[in-house]
């Protein structure tokens, strides 16, 4: 868990006080410009971890918000007299609309592909910004109102001004930590298609991360030009530009609040102290610097300073008893309650094909209000893509699933959710480095007006399937029992009226299994209808009302439990022709 | 090997300079005449550059990659890229330091001469430099399609569990499609040497027309390695017929980003993953 964001916004103060006092000890122009450089890198740092450190979206080109940033306060000031008061801000509403136009594509792309296109978005401004000849603009001086443009004579108040900003972009990093916003990029981050099926939108958040961070660095890399005068594009769209804030980060420790400021203190003195003193003999030593320090925190310490240091220091923290808990008065929404004998989820015609293979074949498949409706069938039946289907991982290419009498055709997974739709995983996709409660709360968010709601629905959840007590946890050390139960609370947690379970029974002992076996009846009698996959008949039998039978995409039967182990055509599916022969007789 | 070698330009960087040092410098190979001179010397790059490139391997690259890293998560999975980043701007600066950054170059008869063939031009540094490109593609593609070890890395890429599980070594597959990819690059850097000038930063132009030939033919995929790069070759060179040359490279990344976006996974990439 995290400190308090209370005992954070002090450290932020005192960060503050403490860069004040020594911007008033250092005598050295110089190394107040340093300074200040410092903090600027700690801004564009904290800029690309809100969107990097927290989604797991990795940019390799963040130079492209810091450059725009830098060229449209040097750009207005030169062509429209805009003083850099109002370019600055201005570069921040650049800087977003640049991440939302980058963001927007973009995000069609995942890992390598979404790191790569980005590291072509700065380079390829850089020679447009190089062809529409500003290779080189100074910032004009303006000796009958510095202040006014923001040209002082005293380089202190460029180290006030950049404080502020950085105490900006802490506070905004903060807020975001500490809000549903970064619960819901941390989620992206640890399991995307997860997060989706639990009704995250992750593309939305997304677009919101990518959008904040652009603004934040296109207004530190306004403040840059101001401070140097002079822009060139290799200076604010260079491939060290981006490298920059990414090394910072993974140093200081990446998707922490502190990582970047920490990042900053050590490598930029460091590097432009080295630049500095011995720039002249060795130039390019800036670079040298940065590379070494990079590979080395790799090698020694790939997660960075930060959580190396917590993890040595940090008491381990006892998550304290939640004593006053609230009362599971609201176990079910009204509207959840039993409609029996109307069909909640009806599947007409679905047919589906991977390539040459076809997954599924004209399934139709209609499940009653509150029921516990089982669909069985070999490896390979289709039973999973099936439920890709249902809660929108795959479109099909033919037939219409309707939910509650809506269509949902369309839908993407999280809206789905939102309509009522929980799901689990045949492969548990748990957030494993967020405790038991976390994960389930964010799960909790669709359904909750706020962050206090969801927390409250996450432990009713817990609660109905008796995991109250390993709330804290982190997820990473559970048993596959409490895994499974984990994800069938989080699929609960926003009340939906339907969950798709899939193989939630796979791999448990036999006492787990009972107890699990419970837990989906009391849900199901608690008015939530349940559909279940499996592919062992023993333990269905015993759960199901309604059974349907699955085989190489097509359903080849549908009844009561009772009906369907007798049936012929179950039975060859499931054991082959030949034991279909043998047991021919007693079949019938 | 699924790994993104962000250095590999500064490899190709390095070459130019040893095969610079090797004919110039100090005139080992002036024996050798002009014109055998500067080809024997790019294949002695190769060896060069092979070296620092395997003690880089031995010592960084290898504890990010391999059977160990495919598990990680989070940063760890970006591991790689970020050492071979780390690695690129030591080489780059690194270089500017002890190279300097006066641009330089192999000035050879050949180089300066060209064969007509009708209306076209040839430069001789470079037809010479195309063919023995050429023998190398095809060294390289009957390498990985015919020989056992070449299967055994071609395994161990796909999927390096699997591959563990029948009998290969991962690791070793890791070290030897690097040092195969750092000594090609070497060998192609000293060709390059001798038909055109070359500073510390060199490798940087290089890398982007390397990503976007092999983005565009499909990762892990030679053939397309190959048609990708000679591709962006083409769209480089042509897009100056209808766009100003400062914009040669941004034409690159147009066509970068188009491939990414219209087809992720390259002309011939084929879909391995399972959801």
């Amino acid at each position: 868990m995290k400190i308090s964001t209370a005992r954070q916004g002090w450290a932020i103060l005192a960060v503050a006080v403490l860069v004040l006092l020594l911007s008033l000890l250092i005598r050295s122009a110089y190394y107040q410009l340093v300074l200040t450089q410092l903090l600027l890198w700690a801004v564009l740092s904290l800029a690309w971890n809100i969107l990097c450190g927290y989604s797991g979206y990795f940019s390799f080109g963040h130079a492209a918000f810091w450059g725009l940033g830098a060229y449209t306060v040097a750009l207005g000031m030169i062509h429209f007299d805009l003083t850099p008061w109002l370019g600055i801000p201005l570069a921040a509403i650049v800087g977003g609309l640049a991440g939302a136009v980058i963001g927007f594509p973009t995000f069609r792309l995942r890992g390598h592909y979404f790191a790569l296109a980005m590291l072509a978005y700065p380079l390829a401004t850089l020679y447009v910004f190089q062809w529409l000849g500003y290779q080189e603009i100074s910032l004009p001086m303006k000796r009958e109102a510095p202040v006014l443009y923001m040209q002082f004579a005293d380089p202190r108040a460029y180290v006030v001004l950049a404080l502020g900003l950085l105490v900006a972009a802490l506070v905004v990093s903060l807020r975001v930590e500490n809000s549903r916003f970064g619960k819901a990029l941390l989620a992206i981050k640890q399991n995307e298609p997860a997060a989706e099926a639990a009704g995250i939108d992750t593309w939305r958040w997304k677009m919101r991360a990518i959008t904040l961070s652009g603004a934040l660095a296109g207004m530190a890399g306004g403040l840059y030009a101001v401070l140097l005068l002079v822009v060139t594009p290799e200076s604010v769209f260079g491939m060290l530009v981006s490298a920059q804030p990414l090394i910072l980060a993974l140093f200081g420790g990446i998707g922490s609040l502190w990582g970047p400021l920490i990042g900053a203190v050590v490598l930029v003195p460091l590097a432009e102290g080295l630049n500095g003193e011995l720039g002249d003999v060795l130039p390019g030593i800036q670079g040298v610097v940065y590379g070494a320090a990079i590979i080395a925190i790799i090698l020694c310490a790939p997660e960075g300073v930060y959580w190396r240091l917590r993890d040595r220091f940090a008491k381990p923290r006892v998550e304290p008893r939640t004593t006053a808990k609230p009362a599971p008065a609201l176990t079910i929404a009204p509207e959840a309650r039993k409609v029996s004998g109307a069909d909640l989820l009806v599947l007409r015609n679905i047919g589906i094909s991977f390539g040459g293979l076809r997954a599924l074949d004209s399934i139709d498949l209609v499940v009653g209000a509150g029921s516990l409706h089982g669909i069985i069938g070999p490896n390979g039946a289709g039973k999973t893509t099936l439920f890709n289907v249902v809660n929108g991982f795959l479109t099909p290419d033919a037939g219409s699933v309707s939910f509650a009498g809506a269509p949902l055709a369309g839908l993407r997974p999280n809206q789905v959710c939102r309509r009522g739709i929980g799901r689990t995983f045949q492969v548990v996709r748990a957030f494993p480095r967020m405790t038991v409660l976390e994960n389930v709360i964010v799960g909790a968010f669709v359904g909750a007006r706020d962050d206090i709601a969801a927390e409250q629905m996450a432990r009713v959840a817990l609660d109905r399937v008796g995991l109250a007590d390993r709330a804290a946890a982190v997820a990473g050390g559970l048993t596959t029992r409490e895994l499974r139960l984990m994800e069938l609370a989080r699929a609960l947690a926003p009340q939906p009226r339907l969950i798709l379970l899939d193989e939630t029974l796979a791999g448990l002992g036999h006492d787990d299994l009972a107890g699990i076996l419970g837990v989906i009846r009391q849900v199901r009698d608690e008015g939530v209808t349940v559909l279940i996959i499996e592919h062992t008949m023993q333990a269905m039998v015993q759960l199901v009302d309604e059974f349907s039978v699955l085989d190489h995409g097509r359903l080849i039967a549908a009844g009561r439990p009772d009906e369907i182990v007798r049936d012929r055509r179950v039975i060859e599916a499931y054991l082959g022709r030949r034991w279909m022969d043998r047991v021919a007789d007693t079949v019938a | 090997m699924r790994v993104i070698n962000f250095a590999q330009g500064d490899f190709l960087m390095l070459s130019m300079y040893v095969a610079f040092y090797l004919t110039t410098g100090y005139g080992i190979l002036a024996f050798l005449g002009p014109y055998a001179g500067p080809i024997i010397a790019a294949f002695l790059a190769g060896p060069v550059v092979f070296a620092v490139g395997w003690v880089a391997h031995r010592f960084i690259v290898s504890r990010v990659t391999g059977v160990g890293a495919a598990a990680s998560e989070g940063a760890g999975a970006y591991g790689q890229i970020i050492v071979t980043l780390g690695l690129s701007l030591i080489l780059q600066n690194g270089g500017l330091i002890l190279l300097g950054s006066t641009p330089t170059g192999i000035r050879t008869p050949l180089s300066r001469s060209s064969w007509e063939i009708g209306p076209i031009l040839l430069n001789q540094a470079r037809v010479v430099s195309f063919l023995v490109a050429v023998a190398l593609v095809i060294a390289v593609y009957l390498f990985l399609g015919r020989t056992r070890a070449g299967k055994g890395l071609r395994a161990a890429a796909d999927n390096s569990t699997a591959a563990t599980y029948m009998g290969i070594d991962v690791d070793r597959a890791h070290r030897v499609a690097w040092s195969l990819g750092v000594g090609i690059t070497a060998v192609a850097g000293g060709l390059l040497a001798s038909s055109q000038s070359f500073q510390p930063y060199v490798g940087f132009d290089f890398v982007i027309v390397m990503y976007a030939g092999v983005v565009l033919g499909g990762l892990g995929s030679i053939l397309g390695a190959f048609w990708g790069g000679l591709l962006i070759g083409i769209v480089q060179q042509m897009s100056t017929l209808v766009l100003p040359y400062q914009l040669q490279n941004t034409a690159i990344f147009v066509v970068f980003l188009l491939i990414v976006f219209l087809r992720p996974l390259g002309l011939f990439g084929k879909l391995s993953e399972r959801t």
